[in-house]
């Protein structure tokens, strides 16, 4: 059976220090070549097909954000990064996606740990009704990351720090995560996902259900985490996207019309198609 | 890359005014340019004067312009063509208005020189010279209103015809000097003319490159460097 490992894990195995929590813990050197790479992938929703022969490389630390009219198969294609697409009947994925070269729709592959390689943050805050601690505790805890109390205290801890969180809510970890705010929810689910110490974030509107203010922590919060993680983004708002993405691709009717990089596409864009839709004009 | 209209009709107009605003500041300094040059040539104070004047409605639509690219950019975020559209609206607003300077300049220098005597052949070269940045002016505004990336390649080529006849110019104005020190005063006068236009086709030539940009989204200046490296 292939199970994916998180590079945390490998490391975990290879020095035998049990402190996976800390992190400068000693990881093995990143895998060269792109972090997710599609190849001519089509997806069928029963016999309706979405997306066309889609071919795209997601770049390690970088944020590609996915842009395109409602129903253009931007989350489509997110949710083929993680096999989320398998939960909905009917649904086929043809062609090839790899995560560091290895294939994710391989028969013989754990989707669970799938999962945990590759988080995903969604459009509304989704906190389990739990508490704040046990929300990003969730994760390590069934993953067996974390063999004692301390190590999962560091692992929450450290979540939390790097989603930003942590001065608002360090006192009231055991309150429900459902009390706090919803961009505080947001990154409460952003912490969530990142405790797992996935390799890839996949985030599907993140902040189109919040406030300027709550939006611009999320942003910021984005720019900090592609040093640690790679990162994709579906989002609606032209001008999120042209903020915090080094990569953009335009989706169009189920085809990738175009792929490049942020500032190119947003000041230049080679296709009519794209400037019509990054423009507001009718195609 | 053909354009098709904004979903939002009232942004579609604000642009659409923008690009109209910029044709008559452009037409505004074409007639600036013509006019001083024209009252300098045949001395025409009355002229001069008038040219002064329409400085001060350049100045306002360089201010109105400003004022109309910085609200569709807070309001609008323009993205692509359009915010190309924008950016080099600006930019174009400020050449033009230091053409309307430079013209400003001619006029003012017209009533200088007004009482003084001055032969015809010292005015020939600041006459051609004049002609000939008019005409660069003309074309720069013409490719940025009629979106030809070629025609604006054309005028930022002929900018250096505008350097060398300035220099010519100034030698010929120094050989005048150098005969008779009685044309000292007039001939400088005509020099800092010469100077005034030859920067007219600097603007004109900035002009040109935005309308590069604007069209192509590439910097002309850039490509050309690449061009002689390779």
């Amino acid at each position: 059976m292939t199970i994916l490992q998180t590079r945390e894990s490998q490391a975990m195995h290879a020095t035998m220090t049990p402190e996976p929590a800390g992190d400068d813990a000693a990881l093995p050197p990143e895998p060269a070549g792109p972090a997710m790479s599609g190849r001519n992938v089509n997806v069928f929703y029963g016999q309706k097909q979405a997306l066309f022969g889609i071919d795209l490389d997601i770049e390690r630390h970088e944020v590609t954000a996915l842009i395109g009219p409602s129903g253009c198969g931007k989350s489509t294609f997110l949710r083929c990064l993680n096999r989320m697409n398998d939960t909905i009947d009917g649904c086929r994925v043809e062609g090839t996606i790899t995560l560091d070269g290895e294939d994710i729709y391989d028969r013989d592959l754990d989707v669970v740990e799938l999962r945990a390689r590759v988080g995903m943050v969604f459009q509304k805050p989704n906190p389990f009704p739990k508490s704040i601690y046990e929300n990003v505790a969730y994760g390590p805890r069934i993953h067996g990351m974390a063999p004692s109390r301390t190590e999962l205290d560091d692992i929450v801890v450290s979540s939390i720090r790097r989603a930003g969180l942590w001065e608002e809510v360090k006192d009231r970890l055991k309150e429900p995560g459902t009390s706090l705010s919803g961009g505080q929810q947001q990154r409460l689910c952003i912490a969530r996902a990142i405790a797992t110490r996935p390799d890839v974030l996949l985030m599907d509107e993140p902040a189109s259900a919040l406030d300027p203010i709550a939006t611009a922590v999320i942003e910021e919060l984005i720019d900090e985490l592609r040093e640690n993680f790679t990162i994709v983004i579906v989002t609606h708002s032209m001008q999120q996207a042209a903020r915090v993405s080094q990569k953009t691709a335009f989706f169009h009717l189920g085809k990738l019309i175009e792929h490049g990089v942020t500032e190119e596409m947003f000041t230049n864009p080679r296709h009519k198609q794209t400037q019509d839709y990054i423009t507001g004009r009718i195609g | 890359m053909p354009q098709s209209e904004h979903i939002v009709t009232s942004y579609e107009d604000e642009l659409i005014n923008l690009h109209k605003a910029i044709s008559e500041m452009g037409g505004l300094v074409e007639q600036a340019i013509t006019d001083s040059t024209k009252a300098l040539l045949t001395l025409d104070h009355v002229l001069a004067q008038q040219v002064r004047e329409a400085d001060k409605r350049i100045d306002g639509m360089q201010h109105r312009i400003n004022d109309m690219a910085v609200s569709i950019i807070a309001r609008r975020q323009p993205m692509a063509a359009d915010l190309r559209l924008v950016v080099t609206a600006i930019q174009v607003a400020n050449d033009l208005e230091r053409t309307g300077d430079m013209a400003k300049q001619l006029a003012k220098r017209t009533v200088q020189i007004e009482s003084m005597s001055l032969a015809p052949k010292f005015y020939n070269g600041v006459k051609h010279m004049a002609d000939l940045v008019a005409r660069q002016l003309k074309a720069a505004l013409d490719a940025y209103a009629g979106r030809r990336p070629e025609d604006a390649i054309e005028v930022c080529n002929r900018d250096d015809e505008v350097d060398a006849m300035h220099t010519s110019l100034f030698r010929e104005l120094l050989t005048y000097m150098m005969e008779d020190p009685r044309n000292i005063t007039q001939c400088t006068h005509l020099l800092f003319c010469s100077k005034s236009l030859e920067r007219v086709g600097d603007h004109a030539t900035n002009i040109a490159e935005a309308a590069y940009y604007l069209l192509t989204g590439r910097h002309l200046a850039a490509e050309e460097q690449q061009r002689h490296q390779s």
